[in-house]
């Protein structure tokens, strides 16, 4: 099957860091992709980058190509760009309070989508929004296309956004962390949709979070990012169940909702000591500071991501040696 | 209909807190004019060269000026109470009839003063904040430091040397040219360049102010989460700045731009008196010099309604603008 999106060689930086030096993936048609990684892990910048929305000061690197449907994007023109911004490629953010225009109607923020990218007329981008608000299950879509995004709740203005994202069937939808800001329940019902959409619509979703539970579920592979580095990549199955990277390990150990029996009121929260601010100025792998079982030549050089097999591929030479002293009890 | 029922809203609310305004302003009002020295009788008396007591008691007394101060202010609200400004002693007419006269053209000064302050001051806002950082920004920054900075008599006088003088270009004064019989487009384009050098003058200042508000506002709503969804979009810099910043930067200019109106009054006395416009600051400005003061209240009475209605405008504009304003209770 056809990549929809292969990055090679990403690079991002910024006057005085340079937060993700070098990241390659691969998104398939019809694929959810999961990024997971802590706060200041590079992934939202790393979507940023594939719309080309980088804040002014952050440069891509020279190298770096960004192949949407066989096409580099990394260098396209900024008008050119435009055309395929919501339209081919679409992107839905963390804060669905904040990410709609409040003083325009939802109706029109859908319409101009389809006005912008389908050339529809404004009667006929108006019926489309009110088919689309029905489709992302906003109910009575046809009262509510004139009303304003204050009169939604989180979870329906994060609906209108994802209305506003699927408008003009872009072939890959980038969702940036997009239920971190929502109750529990309003969170599976999102994933859900879109889940539904995905398949439906047969796009390609690039799911960002930090939530190893939505992982979990809904993701059909996972890369695990570590200042910027890509530590390891699996099927989710195999990335849970035999967790190989350190940092993977330590991030799993962290995570209580994936244990059915364990409580947080058990006993203490396991957490992985340091920070990830300890990654700034690091020669060799990035989480050699917080590591249980770095050796010296960790900090030499970053370590390369080798495949185990089956897809999976772990950047950690200590964890995946056979006679590896500490095997997968590392940092539990 | 949901909005006509949300602007009918906040119309009656700010009715209801107009009129006790009003009653306060005018009685406050009657009390400072009586601080000043001198009455009508006085000054016709000076101007006239000379005077017996009987006929500056016969004056005070067809006036009524010669009644206590608590007298004469009953008499003025039971005037308003039935609808009447007074009488002025000076021009021998209705105070209601030389407010009439004056008022149009004291309106359309102050009507194209600030429309032209806000259409260019805003899109000058919007140029310095695309631009923010680089020279043309730099550039508008110093001219508008320097507009707020200039008193507008010295630009009026300026201009006046500049496209009157030097260039001929446009009358120095007056409302219109006299003995034309225009009529129309003609009529009006007349009236437009009498207009211009007086609604520049008073203008400038503000341009000053809603330049650098509206710069502000546009910095702070391009940095908003609803900016990077517009760009997401595929829409181009010129429609993410015109559609989806600019009206959400036009609330703070707004708010602003309503209490202005008061202050455009206070700049219009200066520029009317500067270009010989026959407004209702140059009226004021006369009845001051005369201690006519029935014309003053008048005048002042009317500027307090205009401000509030002003206001009133002002209100209904942002919850037009500003869907998220609902008329509190």
């Amino acid at each position: 099957m056809p990549a929809v999106l292969d990055v090679r060689h990403l690079s991002i930086a910024f006057p005085r860091a340079t937060p993700v030096p070098d990241l390659s993936f691969t998104i398939e048609e019809g694929e959810t992709l999961a990024l997971v990684g802590e706060s200041g892990s590079g992934k939202s910048l790393t979507a940023l980058a594939l719309m080309r929305l980088l804040p002014r000061n952050a440069r891509l690197g020279a190298a770096s190509r960004i192949l949407f449907s066989g096409r580099n994007i990394a260098q396209l023109p900024e008008q050119e760009m435009r055309r395929l911004r919501g339209r081919d490629m679409a992107m839905i953010f963390q804060e669905p309070m904040t990410s709609l225009n409040p003083v325009m109607t939802v109706g029109r923020q859908i319409a101009e989508v389809l006005e912008l990218h389908e050339g529809l007329s404004c009667r006929a981008a108006r019926k489309r929004a009110a088919e689309l608000l029905d489709l992302v299950r906003i109910p009575e879509a046809h009262h509510r296309l004139d009303a304003y995004p204050h009169q939604f709740s989180g979870g329906q203005r994060q609906r209108v956004m994802i209305a506003v994202a699927i408008a003009a069937h872009p072939r890959l939808l980038i969702a940036d962390e997009p239920t971190t800001a929502l109750d529990v329940t309003i969170q599976a019902q999102i994933l859900e949709l879109l889940d539904q959409l995905r398949r439906d619509l047969s796009m390609a979703l690039l799911l960002i979070t930090h939530d190893l539970g939505v992982v979990a579920q809904w993701a059909d592979r996972v890369i695990a990012l570590y200042a910027g580095h890509k530590v390891e990549e699996a099927r989710p199955q195999l990335l849970f169940g035999t967790p190989a990277h350190p940092y993977t390990q330590g991030l799993l150990a962290a995570s209580p909702r994936l244990r059915a029996d364990y409580h947080y009121s058990d006993g203490p929260l396991i957490e992985i000591p340091g920070s990830i601010v300890s990654a700034v100025g690091e020669k060799g792998c990035p989480f050699a500071p917080r590591c249980p079982v770095a050796r010296p030549a960790c900090r030499a050089a970053m370590p390369p991501l080798l495949p185990q097999g089956d897809g999976h591929f772990v950047a950690c030479p200590v964890t995946t040696l056979r006679e590896a002293p500490h095997g997968h009890s590392v940092g539990l | 209909m949901h909005q006509f029922l949300r602007l009918s809203r906040v119309f009656a609310r700010t009715l209801a807190h107009a009129v006790p305004t009003v009653i306060g302003i005018v009685i406050l009002d009657f009390f400072l004019l009586r601080l000043a020295p001198g009455d009508a009788a006085d000054v016709m008396a000076g101007e006239s060269g000379a005077a017996t007591e009987e006929t500056m008691a016969a004056l005070r007394s067809r006036f009524g000026l010669d009644l206590p101060a608590l007298d004469q202010l009953l008499a003025y609200l039971s005037n308003l109470a039935h609808f009447s400004l007074g009488y002025s002693p000076r021009y021998n007419m209705p105070v209601s009839d030389l407010i009439l006269q004056r008022l149009p053209s004291s309106l359309a000064l102050m009507g194209v003063s600030l429309l032209l302050a806000l259409v260019v001051g805003v899109a000058l806002g919007v140029i310095m904040a695309t631009q923010a950082g680089r020279w043309p920004d730099r550039l508008l920054s110093v001219l508008a430091l320097l507009f707020y900075s200039v008193p507008s008599f010295w630009i009026g006088l300026m201009l006046i040397v500049l496209f009157s003088v030097k260039l001929g270009w446009l009358p120095s004064g007056g409302a219109g040219s006299i003995g034309t019989d225009a009529t129309g487009l003609a009529a009006l384009l007349d009236q437009a360049r009498y207009m211009l050098l007086p609604a520049l003058s008073l203008s400038l200042f503000y341009v000053a102010i809603y330049a650098r508000l509206a710069r502000a506002a546009m910095l702070e709503v391009r940095s908003q989460d609803f900016i990077r969804t517009a760009r997401a979009k595929g829409l181009s810099p010129a429609a993410v700045t015109l559609r989806h910043a600019l009206r959400n930067a036009l609330l703070p200019v707004t708010t602003i731009a309503g209490v202005h109106l008061g202050g455009l009054m206070g700049g219009a006395v200066v520029v009317e008196t500067v270009y010989s416009w026959p407004g209702l600051g140059r009226l004021a400005y006369e009845a001051v010099m005369s201690r006519d003061f029935t014309v003053l209240l008048g005048v002042l009475l009317l500027s307090s309604f205009l401000v509030i209605l002003a206001n009133v405008l002002v209100d209904l504009l942002q919850a037009w603008l500003d869907p998220r304003i609902e008329a509190a209770s």
